[in-house]
């Protein structure tokens, strides 16, 4: 009993602590802005609450026990010990329900590993400590890394609500269109995950890993590098700016300017 | 002739620093391994609290980012191969023997050699922090190329590697020569205590898969030194055949880290439920199937890499199906506790919360064992709080149950009851204040291993820094406790406990110098 108060303590007090601009969303994986996203959280919450279900009544029952067979209760210790019967039954009630878990996982599973039909290809590199985007076939190439400023991380100034998660350029990309990512690196491991698009795969050296999704929802979405790769791990985020086909057509024609105007002067 | 009767005077008994060093007695080489733990403990828990201290808030305010690589790095090498493993060692050590009613291990000389092993593989390990370069910071992974980058550190590493493995094979060897050859009459294999089995399995573990990973990092050390591209693209090598090689060794390690601690929680609860077992031989074998299923599951750490599907797949199911036996083994407790006559000492309190926690993070193993889902919880603070559940309320709340219900008998002195439930109370307060809040911020986004964050994980990480001091103060109280008991306190009974059942309590507390000269008899 003692042992569920501390618990319910605990739960209490980080209700309570919980400040005013961090709402009840920071405390779950983000639905996000994609159709597998969704599918996803789909998955998590499942799952999370069968986790829930089997603790209530596994503890349960134990709490039960803790509370109802105490020798300070006078109680006679039963002698059983043995059931093939029971054994059995926990055995397979717990393999049908991962057989209703894997159900689900694999069919989303399978649709992530489609890339067919995608429309537009960016090849994405990791270095230590930055991402470089490449636009295939237009000829728009650029790097996108970390723009908050040294005086907020070594806490000269105060930082603003973007900290860290800002870059100079961030990747534009159309909403409603297939995009398909090709993730390489030029040095170590790193890891390009939004979480947002439910998107995360290691850029590795040697290797060209590949990934797509179609978002839904124009916006900002922010993320970052998930796998160690040295001294500023922690400072390579990733910022995707979701635009209108419109907008997209727009960008993508400035920035070829931009680009073919760079060749001109060399 | 007269050498031959000199020669059964093999009783040499020097005192002084001579006797640990010379030492080939089980009961001797337990404590070694279990202070050198300790000790450790202290040490992994002080990086420990570097780590919380610079991530208490956001910015950089007391190391370098390098320097807090290398602490998640060294945190967690000194945690597996220097706490967990060789305190398990140590109560096996301790233990076997007495369980098995042999006199003392089988192999008593490499015994001692493979403890005095650990001390020199890490101070090895622990005085690259002084090295040029700093300490190693490519995680405790040591995925290539970034490990590569390590500087002068590099070769100590790899060498103390070595030598841990080294260590850890020889003590697996003299605990399976101990189990299969020294049993008393009568001691079948199926009578054997819940923690001897579970040793007998680990130590094939340990043997199946130290020498994999010593293979891994000697490829890492040519590739440095010696100009082999095994791991480096460039050469026609491939970085993911590390991790598939680590990870071969990486997830039957972190069965070696738990299933003693199964053994240990299977002999306290039905000492203190006053009720045998429930379904000993099924705990058996569900031992032995999580043991099997570590061998075919490695993979399922690198869901991200770009596995192909039907990889992907093959390893979520097989992933999927240690719930099985793992579930069996928390149903079989929990049915020992049901109608028993319970009560709480602190023994028993650590062990109960073993088996909350442990559940607690094999749920979140679950969720991660679900590739779609794993693709937003990998590498995560989710996957931080997932493995500290298992380690620390697991494994480490398990050595010390085991610590609290056999002190008595190993020093003949009762522990102060009140003292040792105030500590059980203490840690799982804060070691719930410290990792629950991980769960949080892992799901909304905060990856691991990074020494600064944005700004909307501030809170969890505050109230988790919290949590680390408030765990880590408690834990002087725990060698307080210790060492009041090893120097005195009420005398210990034979039996101890009144519930205990097994041949380690029909010793005297504390037991003789050879636990059994004449085998017991085993009905």
């Amino acid at each position: 009993m003692r042992y569920l108060n501390k618990f319910l303590i605990f739960v209490m007090i980080n209700i309570s602590v919980l400040p005013a601009q961090a709402g009840w969303l920071d405390l779950n994986m983000p639905k996000g802005v994609t159709d597998i996203s969704n599918e996803v959280f789909g998955l998590h919450m499942l799952i999370l609450w069968i986790c829930v279900v089997i603790g209530v009544i596994v503890f349960g029952a134990m709490f039960w026990s803790i509370l109802m067979h105490r020798k300070s209760k006078g109680v006679t210790p039963a002698t059983w010990h043995e059931s093939t019967k029971l054994e059995f039954i926990w055995t397979i009630v717990p393999f049908i329900i991962l057989i209703g878990m894997a159900v689900p996982a694999t069919k989303t599973l399978i649709k992530m590993y489609d890339h067919s039909d995608s429309e537009i290809h960016i090849k994405i590199t990791g270095y230590q400590w930055l991402w470089q985007y490449e636009y295939l076939n237009t000829g728009i190439s650029y790097y996108s890394k970390l723009s908050t400023p040294y005086s907020e991380i070594y806490n000269k100034k105060s930082k603003n609500v973007n900290y860290l998660q800002q870059v100079d350029n961030e990747l534009v990309v159309p909403i409603n269109k297939k995009i398909r990512f090709l993730l390489t690196s030029n040095d170590v491991l790193h890891a390009w995950w939004v979480p947002d698009l439910a998107l995360k795969r290691d850029a590795m050296p040697g290797y060209i890993n590949e990934m797509s999704t179609i978002i839904n929802k124009p916006g900002i979405y922010r993320g970052s590098c998930a796998e160690l790769c040295g001294r500023h791990h922690g400072f390579m985020p990733i910022v995707i700016k979701a635009v209108t086909e419109d907008e997209y057509e727009k960008w993508l024609t400035a920035r070829k300017v931009k680009t073919s105007g760079v060749a001109k002067i060399k | 002739m007269s050498s031959v009767v000199k020669d059964t005077h093999h009783d040499d008994h020097p005192s002084g620093i001579m006797r640990w060093i010379r030492t080939t007695n089980h009961k001797d080489i337990g404590t070694l391994y279990l202070w050198f733990a300790m000790i450790m403990f202290f040490i992994g828990g002080f990086m420990a609290l570097i780590i919380r201290s610079e991530l208490f808030q956001p910015g950089l305010q007391f190391v370098d980012p390098q320097f807090f690589n290398s602490m998640t790095t060294m945190h967690a090498l000194v945690m597996l191969f220097g706490v967990v493993m060789p305190a398990f060692t140590g109560l096996a050590n301790w233990l076997i023997p007495m369980m098995v009613g042999g006199p003392d291990m089988a192999l008593p000389r490499m015994n001692n050699w493979s403890f005095w092993i650990l001390p020199f593989a890490f101070s090895m390990l622990l005085s690259t922090l002084w090295m040029d370069g700093g300490a190693p910071a490519g995680g405790w992974t040591l995925y290539p190329p970034l490990s590569l980058q390590t500087g002068d550190a590099f070769p100590f590493l790899i060498f103390s590697i070595h030598f841990m493995g080294l260590s850890s094979i020889m003590g697996a060897i003299n605990v399976i020569a101990t189990i299969l050859n020294m049993r008393a009459p009568g001691m079948t294999l199926m009578k054997m205590p819940l923690f001897v089995w579970t040793w007998l399995i680990t130590a094939f573990l340990l043997i199946a898969v130290m020498p994999v990973l010593a293979g891994g990092v000697t490829m890492l050390l040519t590739d440095k030194f010696f100009g082999t591209s095994f791991f480096n693209a460039a050469g026609g090598g491939d970085p993911v055949m590390f991790q598939h090689i680590f990870w071969f060794f990486g997830h039957p390690e972190v069965y070696i880290l738990i299933l003693p601690s199964f053994g240990v929680v299977s002999s306290i609860i039905p000492t203190f439920a006053r009720k045998p077992l429930f379904g000993y031989s099924s705990m058996v074998y569900a031992t032995a199937s999580i043991a099997f299923l570590s061998f075919i599951v490695w993979a399922h750490h690198m869901f991200t890499v770009g596995i192909p599907l039907a990889g992907e797949l093959f390893f979520m199911f097989a992933t999927m199906l240690i719930a099985v036996p793992t579930g069996v083994k928390v149903f079989n407790w929990v049915t020992t506790m049901w109608k028993g006559a319970m009560t709480f000492e602190t023994p028993m309190l650590f062990a109960i919360a073993f088996i909350v926690m442990f559940t607690i993070g094999g749920f979140s193993g679950l969720m991660l064992a679900i590739t779609p889902a794993d693709f937003q919880y990998h590498d995560t603070y989710f996957v931080v709080a997932h493995f500290h559940y298992v380690l620390v309320p697991g494994s480490i709340f398990a050595i010390m149950a085991a610590c609290y219900y056999w002190l008595p008998k190993w020093t003949g002195n009762m522990y102060p009851e009140t003292l040792g439930k105030i500590h059980f109370w203490l840690s799982t307060f804060f070691v719930n204040l410290t990792f629950f809040p991980m769960h949080f911020v892992g799901l909304a986004g905060m990856p691991r291993r990074i020494p600064d964050y944005s700004l909307q994980f501030a809170d969890y990480n505050m109230i988790a820094s919290i949590g680390a001091f408030g765990f880590g103060i408690a834990q002087i109280l725990f060698l307080y406790i210790v060492i009041k008991t090893i120097k005195g306190g009420k005398k210990a009974t034979d039996q101890v406990w009144d519930g205990a059942d097994g041949l380690e309590w029909t010793l005297p507390s504390p037991p003789p110098y050879h636990s059994f000269n004449t085998p017991p008899v085993v009905k």
